[in-house]
């Protein structure tokens, strides 16, 4: 079932050095549901989801075209340090800022806005661990350094960390790339309890996992959108051949 | 659009301050050597440009008018034999002594060398200076002010440039060709020599320019070791006269002949120094585009 | 033994070349003793210094460290006014120079188009090239005057109650000495401080950025932290140089022998003192004592060179500018 649109692409091309990466990418995605972004390596998945959030034009001899509307404002047309409050991100690899404790690495985004009491910084950073599903883990040492926690607790570090700067859209870049079987179990479990609150979009390279915790994919290929629509029918009923090839595996 | 002064505006505001500063900054700290370039050229521009200057010799203390000769030709001189002196001590020192820490497992004794080496850098120059100058006056005054004891005292700053920067270089040749070598059944010296050092010499050579550049412009150990004199140096047992020390008694004087010859002088220096310095980026650049492209 | 790897052995095939280990040996022997020379020289310093500053040393003994007075009058003669000296002028070099060299690192790294940024790194390495005598000369001719004519009645005019402005403001005194030291420690700590930021992985970076960070924000959460243990070292090592410049220092210091009461005061560092008194016509024992603090500078210098070097090497783990 379709809810409203929360983010809309409109016949988005970026370029890396005058290339593009991806061309005319029309898409529209859901709120609160997860949308996931398949496709072979160097389709452009990656390329789309930092263009969400602004990130793409942050490198050297990067360009973009098009719009991306977040609740019928384009993004493009905002200031990029509101839209990046309002889209958060989690990365392929953790990366939690290093010099810093799990506690002062959760409550990062609220020092940027000002000051709060020592209280309520206490509330959202426990809630942002609890919604992380990270909090019984750490409860007796938020003062350890982040990097003391293991690959799969630094990356639900991370989601915590986004989630407390409050976000309306979660986007996540292949964020079970780094982690063994268990610990990426635990963070698609997360991923379901996630899109109560928030809108997900989530890159993978695994079909079997947006099999499992997406409601709706998009097949990417060379920076072309194939097919958009409900997981199930795009795995079980593709409409495009290329789509079809891609699932069944006959190329990677 | 209504323009609120709120959190984020502040914070943009903050942020675009902090970008203004920073760039303030590289202007105050970029400020000084426009200042300078452009000082040496006002002031020493019209001395400089007299052609006997580089080879006449320096006035004397005395009143514009009755003076006859303006030059700093002894200064050039000196200078020149000092570094050359120095530098035959340093070079072949450094070079042996960076091949020592890398070249050799010598159970920590190489890299005693190297931190040495490294911790002699930070030694003040004024330091060496007053080391020779005791070490001579204990053994032999009679040199203490003479071309000889300068040319060790700048040797010993010159030598761990040389070793530091040379080790750095001799650290970057890719292993591979050692063992090629060695396969070969070159010996170890030849190999090293030949192949392992050559290989390094973009970045030796510039450390020996680099080394060379800092002892042209140092003073504080020739104040101690090289005497003082206007005329050329005709033997290495005497003293002589060198650039930066000329620089510093004349900038001193109160007659304002002697005043532009230290001008003159800091602009030949400073446009030395800058030629040597665009030299060894070309020459980095050259050797580099050789190593990598040819061989 | 010397080398890691064997030596060319004999083989047994028709064509056998004898390879004489004697080149080999003796070149190894040739390494071997420049390295010992190396240390032999770090050692004879040390040894030359004490030996000449024994007298002192022996007539003062521990009161060279906290008298003050220095009278060649009287041959009286004490480290404190120059260690002080040296002190004062590097701390507050460090003061000026620190926050314009992390501006211009700063800006380097984060603000300057990427066409820019060597353009700029150069410069700023050229300033590094100058030799010392002339940024003294520049300081004596062109600093100075501004300092006595504007810059310090203005200083004292306005901070003159905090009691470190007082004096006719002359301009050959601690202030000067002070700026154009931090002048020339810039381009050091610079250097260092652009090292180690441009070090700092582009996903911490991201990482504060996805947060929606602003430039600034990002700079001083996700950068400067992780690159503090550099900076500080780039800092201690412009510390070392600044300890033992003389040139820059000499002309426009004032030298004077005695502890500076006010910015405004003359004063001297030690190794001003060597400079200007070591081959006039002083006696034994005040040779003695002006060696005597040169062992003192020595010591401090080396302390402080070695600290940085530790710090800076563990951070770029050897990679960067070589700083000579």
């Amino acid at each position: 079932m379709y809810t409203a649109t929360k983010l809309k692409v409109e016949g988005l091309t970026a370029y890396y050095n005058n290339k593009p990466a991806i061309s005319d990418i029309s898409l529209e995605f859901p709120e609160r549901q997860v949308t996931a972004i398949i496709g072979p390596s160097g389709c452009g998945k990656s390329t789309l989801i930092r263009c969400l959030n602004r990130l793409h034009e942050t490198a050297p001899h990067t360009r973009v075209e098009g719009r991306v509307l977040l609740d019928d404002e384009d993004i493009y047309a905002l200031d990029p340090v509101r839209v990046r409050r309002r889209i958060g991100m989690v990365f392929q690899k953790a990366n939690p800022f290093v010099t810093m404790s799990i506690y002062d690495n959760v409550s990062a985004a609220l020092r940027f806005n000002g000051r709060h009491s020592r209280e309520e910084t206490d509330q959202v950073v426990v809630r942002s661990l609890q919604h992380a599903a990270l909090w019984d883990e750490v409860k007796d040492r938020v003062d350890a350094p982040a990097v003391s926690l293991s690959g799969g607790q630094q990356q639900r570090l991370c989601i915590a960390r986004a989630l407390a700067a409050d976000p309306e859209v979660l986007l996540m870049d292949e964020p079970c790339s780094a982690l063994d079987p268990i610990a990426t179990a635990k963070i698609e479990e997360l991923i379901g309890r996630l899109k109560k609150d928030y809108t997900l979009i989530i890159v993978t390279h695994n079909m079997q996992q947006a099999a499992r915790v997406a409601d709706l994919t998009a097949f990417l290929y060379i920076g072309k959108l194939i097919e958009f629509g409900p997981t199930e029918e795009l795995f079980e009923r593709p409409k495009e051949k290329l789509t079809e090839s891609y699932i069944t595996g006959r190329f990677g | 659009m209504k323009f609120k002064f709120d959190r984020h505006t502040r914070r943009k505001l903050l942020s675009h301050t902090v970008a203004v500063l920073s760039g303030l900054t590289v202007i105050a700290v970029l400020y000084p050597l426009v200042s300078i370039v452009y000082e040496a050229v006002i002031r020493g521009g019209g001395v400089l440009f007299q052609w006997t200057f580089l080879t006449a010799k320096p006035p004397n203390a005395c009143d514009v008018v009755s003076c006859s000769t303006v030059g700093i030709g002894p200064a050039i001189q000196g200078s020149l034999l000092v570094v050359a002196i120095a530098s035959l001590i340093a070079v072949p020192v450094g070079l042996m002594a960076a091949i020592l820490a890398s070249e050799y497992r010598t159970r920590g004794f190489g890299r005693a060398v190297s931190f040495t080496a490294d911790v002699l850098t930070g030694v003040p120059s004024i330091i060496m200076g007053a080391f020779v100058w005791g070490y001579f006056v204990l053994y032999d005054p009679s040199i203490a002010e003479s071309v000889i004891a300068g040319g060790i005292a700048l040797s010993a700053i010159m030598t761990p440039i040389v070793a530091r920067t040379t080790e750095e270089a001799l650290r970057t040749v890719p292993n591979a060709m050692r063992e090629a070598a060695i396969a070969l059944g070159i010996s170890k010296w030849k190999m090293t020599l030949r192949i392992v050092l050559i290989a390094a010499l973009p970045g030796i050579a510039t450390g020996v320019l680099l080394a060379v550049m800092r002892a042209m412009g140092e003073a504080a150990p020739l104040l101690l070791t090289l005497g003082y004199t206007t005329n050329y140096n005709h033997s290495l047992l005497q003293p002589a006269a060198a650039l930066p020390v000329l620089i510093y008694t004349f900038a001193e004087s109160n007659y304002s002949n002697q005043q532009e010859v230290a001008w003159g002088a800091t602009l030949f220096l400073l446009m030395f120094i800058l030629a040597a310095n665009i030299l060894s980026r070309y020459m980095i650049h050259r050797l580099s585009q050789r190593m990598s492209g040819g061989a | 033994m010397e080398s890691p790897t064997p030596s060319p052995s004999s083989s047994s095939s028709a064509k056998t070349r004898r390879v004489s280990p004697w080149p080999d040996r003796i070149f190894f022997g040739l390494v071997i003793a420049v390295g010992a020379f190396v240390i032999a020289l770090a050692v004879a310093i040390v040894v030359i210094l004490v030996y000449n500053s024994e007298q002192s040393i022996r007539v003062f003994g521990w009161g060279f460290f906290y008298g003050t007075e220095w009278s060649v009058q009287y041959q009286v003669f004490n480290v404190v006014p120059f260690v002080v000296g040296t002190l004062l002028t590097s701390s507050l070099a460090l003061l000026i120079a620190v926050p314009l060299a992390l501006g211009t690192a700063i800006f380097i790294t984060t603000q300057a188009p990427r066409w820019a940024r060597g353009p700029i790194g150069t410069a700023i390495e050229l300033l590094a090239a100058v030799p010392s005598v002339i940024y003294g000369f520049w300081g004596l001719y062109v600093v100075h005057p501004y300092m006595a004519q504007t810059v310090e009645p203005k200083l004292q005019s306005t901070l003159g109650w905090t009691g470190l402005f007082s004096g006719t403001p002359v301009g050959l005194d601690v202030l000067t000495a002070s700026v154009i030291l931090a002048v020339m420690v810039v381009p050091t700590i610079s250097a260092v401080s652009r090292d180690t930021l441009a070090a700092v992985p582009a996903a911490q970076k991201e990482a504060a950025l996805s947060l929606g960070a602003t430039d600034w924000e990002t700079t001083r959460i996700a950068m400067l932290p992780y690159a503090r243990s550099g900076i500080v070292g780039g800092v201690i090592l412009g510390l070392g140089r600044a300890l033992g410049e003389t040139m820059a220092v000499i002309m426009v210091i004032g030298n004077a022998e005695k502890v500076p009461t006010s910015l405004f005061s003359s004063g001297s560092t030690i190794s001003t003192l060597i400079a200007t008194q070591l081959l006039s016509n002083s006696g034994p024992l005040q040779i003695s004592a002006i060696l005597e603090c040169g062992l003192v500078l020595m010591l401090i210098s080396l302390l402080v060179n070695v600290a940085a070097r530790l710090l800076v090497w563990r951070v770029t783990k050897g990679a960067g500018t070589v700083l000579a």
